[in-house]
């Protein structure tokens, strides 16, 4: 009898253990799909001001307690709230000392007679968004810059500065757009009526 | 494919149209002056390919397309390029934008024709090419480039044409009028579209009660002997003229809210823009002019004329015998889409189909907005099956998220929300100044994921550089090993 019990006891010590291994094995699976589900909230500027190198690696500090969801400048308040509401965490706004933004957005802007082609600025740029070659003169794809300014402090000659960026290449509403909606206004202070006749 | 029966919602409207169908359709005298903006089709604008001081033919090309979505421009008479600078522009509303300035020496010498070959013996990619530089856009209200449009649709199959004839909007008549007196070009336009398309099927609808258009339309399609075309009736529904709505009433299809027709295997066109590629391809004539509705309370002698692009409203009117002591308002389109000028110095443009001068008898002073009291009228009326009552709410939030998630941007703007509205709201006003906002937010989620992927397949280049000088270096210590 006792015998029996043993070798039960040892039989649902095994299983425990087991499941607890089994979800172990998983836990990373589970955290990765939410890692990437608070990266999807950032605005992959890879600017790297909440201090990790890219915005991923900030998601996974934010999903494993190692960071808070208010250290996102480009994001600014509203994803630190969207953040906040995603981990159910106490929305705050975000902490000036991660940095300041613009304004506007801005892109960078390579002044091509002063640039010597060292190279530097295409190694930190976190987005592939320089172009050029060694003794060669460097230029910033505007359209891909995100404005992250990573590229502003490796370079020797000082030669780098931001610019705003262009309403095409940074998605702002173009002209047309915003006359249409002043217009809009207006089209509608009367309407022509059908039923007159 | 989601089957549907028929239109959602929509109006019955008192149409209007009798007042610019009494008389027949007039070609406009040719005016003095052009004024052709560069930009009067969607996409990029065209670039100038004539100088200042230059002598032009008619049916010269004087701008060409940039890019992929882009259209020709031909000077609409002979004359000497006065100017190439901005102008004021009627889809800009009154807002310069860089014009081509023709003064018109009323010779009409016409450019050379380029000889015409049977459609039948061309091969689609040829018609294609051939069509691409009549600088021919979407007649019915968005100016399209149709080229861009037959392009997109190579790989759909099987594909069926749908060509529309009736008016989106009441007061407009000009499609009516088309189809009157012109349904042999409309008929051999369809049949050309067929074969630069490689469609199998034509269908051209038009409206119920529209016996004339109806009897001129069935008369072509008997002559052409073609029995691909056949003829299809829709309600007097607005906005049956909408090309989804269209769709809906005559497959009894409903298009993919994030498609397009082609999607279901259907190319939409305007009967007017058939008609002007029938007008190219037989006679070598480019786009150089349009029919434009001339109606409203305002205007002594409305009707439909036949107006070379780049002539100014003021003109037209003129034309119509002036304008009555009643006129309060000048609008380019539609009674309920359409947009009000500031004046009507303003060239017509390949987008002009209607020109309303309006009295206080045609419009309506909006009363006092009152607070929405959830009748749900607005959403019984919605043809894109939306709900306005709701998106209205989200639009005072500003919560674009939920926005978009009730499909703001499906809205076609049609007004049948505001019409039906007893509170007087202003939906369509509402919904017009938050879609530029929803459309940003769009492209910014865009941008993001595009630089998200570029940092990710940079993460995975340096990955790998670093693991091949690892194994390089690995190999070289062997080797020094080995000797």
């Amino acid at each position: 009898m006792m015998l029996l019990l043993a070798i039960a006891i040892v039989a649902a010590l095994a299983a425990t253990a087991g499941a607890a291994a089994a979800l172990a094995a998983r836990a990373p699976r589970l955290d990765e799909r939410l890692i990437e589900q608070v990266n999807a909230l950032l605005p992959q500027t890879q600017c790297g001001r909440c201090t990790f190198v890219g915005c991923r690696p900030y998601a996974a500090a934010i999903v494993r307690a190692h960071a808070d969801i208010n250290q996102c400048p480009p994001g600014g308040d509203q994803t630190a709230a969207s953040l906040a509401a995603f981990m159910g965490r106490k929305a705050k706004p975000v902490d000036a000392g991660f940095g300041l933004m613009p304004p506007a957005p801005m892109v960078a802007w390579i002044d091509e007679v002063a640039c010597i082609g060292c190279t530097k600025c295409i190694q930190a740029c976190p987005v592939d968004a320089i172009v050029g070659a060694s003794r060669y003169t460097h230029t910033v794809i505007a359209a891909h810059c995100t404005g992250c300014e990573l590229c502003i402090p490796p370079c020797p000659v000082d030669c780098i500065e931001m610019r705003p960026a262009r309403p095409i290449a940074k998605s702002q509403p173009s002209n047309a757009e915003q006359a249409q909606t002043q217009a809009a206004g207006d089209r509608n202070r009367g309407r022509v009526c059908e039923l007159s006749a | 494919m989601i089957r549907r029966s028929g239109v959602h919602g929509g109006l019955q409207l008192e149409a209007h149209n009798e007042r610019s169908t009494a008389r027949p359709l007039r070609r406009a005298n040719p005016p003095a002056q052009l004024v052709l903006p560069v930009d009067q089709h969607a996409g990029a604008p065209a670039r100038p390919i004539v100088r200042e001081g230059e002598r032009v033919l008619h049916g010269q090309p004087i701008a060409e397309p940039t890019g992929q979505v882009s259209a020709w421009l031909h000077a609409p008479a002979s004359g000497r390029i006065i100017a190439i600078e901005p102008r004021p522009a009627p889809h800009r509303l009154g807002a310069p934008t860089l014009s081509i300035v023709i003064e018109n020496d009323q010779r009409d010498d016409r450019a050379e024709p380029s000889p015409s070959i049977a459609f039948e013996q061309r091969s689609p990619a040829e018609l294609l090419e051939q069509i691409a530089r009549g600088g021919v856009v979407g007649l019915g209200g968005a100016a399209f480039p149709l080229a861009a449009k037959l392009d997109s649709v190579r790989a759909a199959r099987p594909l069926t044409l749908l060509l529309n004839g009736a008016e989106c909007e009441p007061y407009i008549t000009c499609d009516e009028m088309l189809m009157r007196e012109r349904a042999e070009e409309i008929v051999l336009g369809a049949r050309i579209l067929l074969h630069a398309s490689a469609a199998s099927a034509c269908a051209i609808a038009l409206e119920a009660g529209s016996t004339l258009a109806d009897a001129a339309l069935r008369t072509a399609i008997a002559n052409a002997h073609d029995e691909r075309l056949r003829l299809v009736t829709v309600p007097n529904i607005y906005p049956a003229g909408g090309e989804r709505q269209l769709i809906a009433a005559v497959f009894g299809l409903e298009v993919p809210y994030d498609g397009l027709p082609a999607d279901i295997g259907l190319l939409c066109h305007n009967v007017g823009t058939a008609a002007a590629v029938a007008q190219w391809i037989r006679d070598g004539q480019p786009l150089t002019s349009r029919i434009v509705t001339v109606t409203g309370d305002c205007v002594r002698e409305p009707g439909n004329l036949d107006v070379r692009l780049g002539a100014s409203i003021r003109q037209l009117i003129e034309q119509c015998g002036g304008y009555t002591d009643r006129a309060s308002r000048l609008i380019m389109g539609g009674s309920l889409m359409g947009l009000a000028l500031p004046d009507d110095d303003l060239p017509v443009i390949k987008a002009t189909n209607c020109i309303i001068a309006a009295s206080h008898a045609d419009l309506q002073p909006r009363d006092r907005e009152l607070p929405c009291i959830r009748c749900g009228a607005c959403s019984e009326a919605c043809p894109a099956m939306l709900l306005p009552q709701q998106l209205h709410w989200f639009s005072r939030l500003a919560d674009l998220q939920a926005l978009e998630a009730h499909g703001l941007m499906d809205c076609i703007e049609c007004g049948c929300c505001d019409y039906v509205c007893p509170s007087q709201i202003p939906l369509v006003e509402r919904f017009r100044e938050t879609k530029p906002l929803l459309a940003r937010r769009r492209a910014e989620r865009a941008d993001a994921r595009a630089a998200r992927e570029r940092f990710e397949a940079r993460a995975a280049r340096l990955e790998r550089i670093a693991v091949e000088q690892r194994a390089a270096l690995a190999h070289k210590r062997r080797v020094r090993r080995e000797d």
